[in-house]
């Protein structure tokens, strides 16, 4: 039985999912005690008592670069398992990308921290980026595995974004995204092996203000703002076909995914030569992207609302029943809905600190607009977070109340600490250094209320499915069995989309 | 039962918001004598010393002295009564400004120009300043006098330091200053203890965690000395400099080309203690003031 558990965990798509969710689980859980209120309440202390992390001064920089790294390489695998487990591709694609990324990640993740936090040997840095180099095949073979212009791949049904000849443009949006991706990882690879031969370890936020930047600065600036984003597409990608989108709204938002895509990734890229024009060709793509994300909203909404009446036998419902519909899952409407509030913490907030920039930003101290950079990009990656753990929330088989409680916690809990972090970051806009006090305090406290209700709800239901791994019979062997791979000789997934579809019924959602 | 819970709940929430407090000096402020004399001045002699987060070799080839400590809302009264007296300075809408003949302008991306005229060098109604002006001389606020003097921008700095025959330290001087010749991140050596400077949560005896900004500690005040129970570690710089990180950030004299932001070395009591490594900047406008900025001087040998 042990061995069909490994197999559960480390083969199907689900457990794969499961895996690598509680891997960065236990690295925030642990690592997030060495910074923030841990550091006032003698938490952080206590944990490298207890550990024997080495915290050198001198050090932090790359120590943090090692961490961003050893997370960001668990958020991609868990894209491309939910990508290899949503879209058709041959059987042995699917195992090989699979079992690439899950050596490579995880090899990374152990290696970058042990070398990091635990001791300086190198043989661990040389695993670290063996590690990465191996994620990176991994993105190689899905790139080949989601070519689209197999005929075998061409949409069936004319609902689907497509051209004339019929090729999927979805799959060309995953496919120019994998692309994307890994010429923005060559992008941070080519410079990081300058490391130590011109290069140094820094953080972007330290170099704001700098009016000269080396092109090796500038192509790390690009390198881990175009990771962020691409990741961000990928996971809209995938809502998407968690929703089934399709019809008119999908044949327009396709194409321009598409374009988005590669227009933000130029942009990105031209930040090395071409700096000062980077940010309008960036601009001109998010514009794309951001419009094919809210082209996805509102098919998800109207889905959800038309379902909801449906099921309840209404066929035209007032405002307060299409409400009710619409918030009836917390899973399906928080994963768009987190789209929508994402503007609020990050799109708008940085369109406002562009236009203003020089006029309100950089009259602030250095260590102000700081905060708004740093934040900014952290309730990016958490929102993506939030997003991940709700569509798999789902796949897991979360039901009836706890699928409720889960969701709108991770709603609420969420929105209210990414709110208070922008009002932080923000605060200099209506507040003096002087008298920040109280509205530190009061965000601070929203934050971490917020945070801690995340994550007590993240270790319940990561709780729930470890004691499932001990029955017998539990959901794991369900899952496994549903893969088609309950059986030893099978080759890991026969069909073209393993993943089952989720609830979409009240009946299957409160069950 | 819903709304008892929801009550428990949101009632510390209300607590510990309602305990924050504004900047506003304290009445009766706790005073200590530490025994470091702000008026003294430390020898740094030339040679070279490793620089920067990466420790790049940075040649010093003269000789200059720096004050020991921050300068003193006490020594910044002094020499505001007798800078007005010169006329050195003026006060206009209730502002102690200044001229300055401006930067050279370059018209870079971003870079603002800051023109000759007059600057603005301490604003005598923000609640952070330590000092008073009643109409005839500057004062500092009783329990203050050994408190660094805040709440002044890049110009008043500047101006204090020339007024008495020195200058704003370069930032290479700054960091030469702080961390001698053999690489250390903080300038009393390797590791930061909450006993080693003012930074944010370090427990001191001017600091609450939650509800205040927290305070200033008098300059010198980590010099081994206990204080009330409060047990420092004598923290100078290799040269023998005192607050050379936390407490406040400290002004530093430098222009750059296409950039009109000054720059702040040594992070302050607001900052977590990894903003105090002696290599960490800060910049800003230089009219900005804030609770957590200061400056010390720096001057040839002998003058």
């Amino acid at each position: 039985m042990l061995t069909k558990r490994f197999r559960f965990l480390f083969q199907s798509t689900k457990g794969l999912v499961l895996v690598a969710i509680a891997m960065i689980s236990l690295i925030s859980a642990l690592w997030g005690m060495l910074s923030g209120p841990m550091v006032e309440w003698g938490v952080t202390d206590a944990v490298i008592k207890l550990t024997g992390m080495d915290l050198s001064p001198t050090e932090r920089e790359g120590r943090i670069i090692l961490l961003y790294h050893t997370i960001a390489v668990a958020v991609v695998a868990i894209e491309v398992y939910l990508i290899t487990g949503t879209l058709p591709m041959r059987d042995h694609q699917r195992s090989m990308i699979n079992g690439t990324i899950t050596v490579g990640y995880l090899t990374t993740m152990i290696f970058g921290l042990w070398f990091g936090y635990f001791g300086h040997n190198f043989v661990f840095h040389g695993l670290y980026l063996f590690g990465l180099s191996l994620v990176f095949f991994a993105g190689i073979l899905l790139t080949i595995a989601l070519w689209p212009l197999r005929e075998e791949y061409y949409v069936k049904d004319p609902a689907y974004a497509h051209t004339r000849r019929g090729v999927d443009l979805e799959r060309l949006a995953f496919f120019t995204m994998a692309v994307t991706t890994l010429g923005s990882a060559l992008f941070g690879a080519v410079t990081g092996s300058f490391w130590g031969n011109g290069h140094e370890a820094f953080l972007a936020e330290d170099l704001i203000r700098e009016p000269h930047k080396t092109a090796l600065q500038l192509a790390i600036i690009g390198h881990l703002h175009i990771m962020l984003t691409l990741i961000g597409v990928a996971i809209t990608l995938l809502i998407g076909r968690w929703f089934d989108f399709k019809g008119p709204l999908h044949k327009i938002a396709m194409p321009f995914m598409i374009i988005g895509t590669v227009v933000i990734t130029l942009g990105a890229w031209a930040v090395v030569p071409i700096e000062e024009i980077a940010h309008w060709i960036i601009y001109g793509g998010s514009v794309f992207v951001l419009m094919a994300g809210l082209f996805l909203v509102i098919f998800a909404w109207r889905k959800l609302i038309r379902d909801g009446l449906a099921e309840r036998g209404i066929q035209k419902g007032n405002f307060v029943q299409g409400l009710k519909a619409l918030l009836r899952d917390p899973l399906r409407f928080g994963s768009t809905w987190q789209m929508v509030f994402m503007n609020f913490n990050v799109s708008f907030v940085g369109i406002f600190v562009a236009v203003k920039l020089d006029e309100i930003f950089r009259v602030w101290p250095a260590r102000d607009e700081r905060v708004i950079l740093t934040g900014h990009w952290h309730v990016l990656s958490a929102i993506i977070a939030s997003i991940i753990l709700m569509y798999y929330a789902d796949l897991a088989g979360l039901k009836g109340r706890a699928r409720q409680v889960f969701g709108w916690v991770l709603i609420i809990a969420s929105d209210v600490a990414f709110g208070s972090a922008t009002v932080f970051e923000m605060k200099r806009l209506f507040v003096s250094e002087a008298e920040q006090q109280p509205i530190v305090n009061w965000t601070m406290l929203l934050i971490e209320i917020g945070l801690a209700s995340v994550l007590i709800v993240l270790a319940a239901f990561m709780i729930w499915r470890l004691v499932d791994l001990f029955k017998r019979k539990g959901r794991w062997a369900t899952e496994l069995a549903e893969e088609g791979l309950d059986t030893p000789t099978k080759l890991p997934i026969s069909l073209t989309t393993p993943l089952g579809s989720s609830p979409t019924t009240e009946a299957e959602v409160q069950s | 039962m819903k709304r008892a819970f929801l009550w428990l709940v949101l009632l510390p929430v209300f607590a510990i918001g309602c305990a924050a407090s504004s900047v506003s000096p304290e009445e009766s402020p706790r005073t200590f004598d530490t025994g470091i004399d702000p008026g003294g001045w430390a020898l740094v002699p030339a040679g070279e010393f490793l620089m920067g987060l990466h420790g790049h070799a940075m040649m010093v080839d003269y000789d200059y002295e720096i004050m020991i400590t921050t300068v003193t809302n006490a020594q910044y009264a002094t020499y505001l009564n007798e800078a007005l007296a010169a006329g050195v300075i003026k006060i206009v809408d209730n502002q102690v400004i200044g001229y300055y003949p401006g930067d050279e302008f370059h018209g870079y991306r971003h870079e603002e120009e800051i023109a000759a005229g007059d600057w603005p060098h301490v604003l005598l109604d923000d609640p952070g300043l330590r000092l008073r002006y009643a109409g005839k001389a500057f004062n500092p606020l009783k329990g203050y006098e050994n408190r660094p003097m805040v709440q002044v921008t890049w110009f008043g700095a500047k101006s204090y330091c020339e007024f008495f025959g020195g200058r704003l330290p370069t930032e290479v001087e700054w960091e030469k200053a702080a961390r001698g010749v053999d690489g250390r991140p903080f300038p009393w050596g390797y590791e930061i203890q909450p006993e080693n400077a003012n930074f944010y949560s370090s427990h001191d005896l001017f600091e609450k965690i939650v509800g205040k900004l927290g305070d200033t500690t008098p300059v010198g005040f980590y010099n081994g000395n206990n204080y009330d129970g409060f047990q420092t570690i004598d923290s100078p710089s290799p040269y023998g400099l005192y607050d050379m990180a936390g407490n406040v950030w400290q002004w530093t004299g430098d222009i750059y080309q296409g950039a009109h932001y000054r720059y702040m070395r040594g992070g302050s009591k607001a900052d977590y203690g990894y903003n105090l490594r002696v290599w960490t900047r800060n910049n800003s406008h230089p009219d900005y003031v804030s609770p957590n900025v200061g400056f010390r001087c720096v001057r040839s040998p002998g003058d």
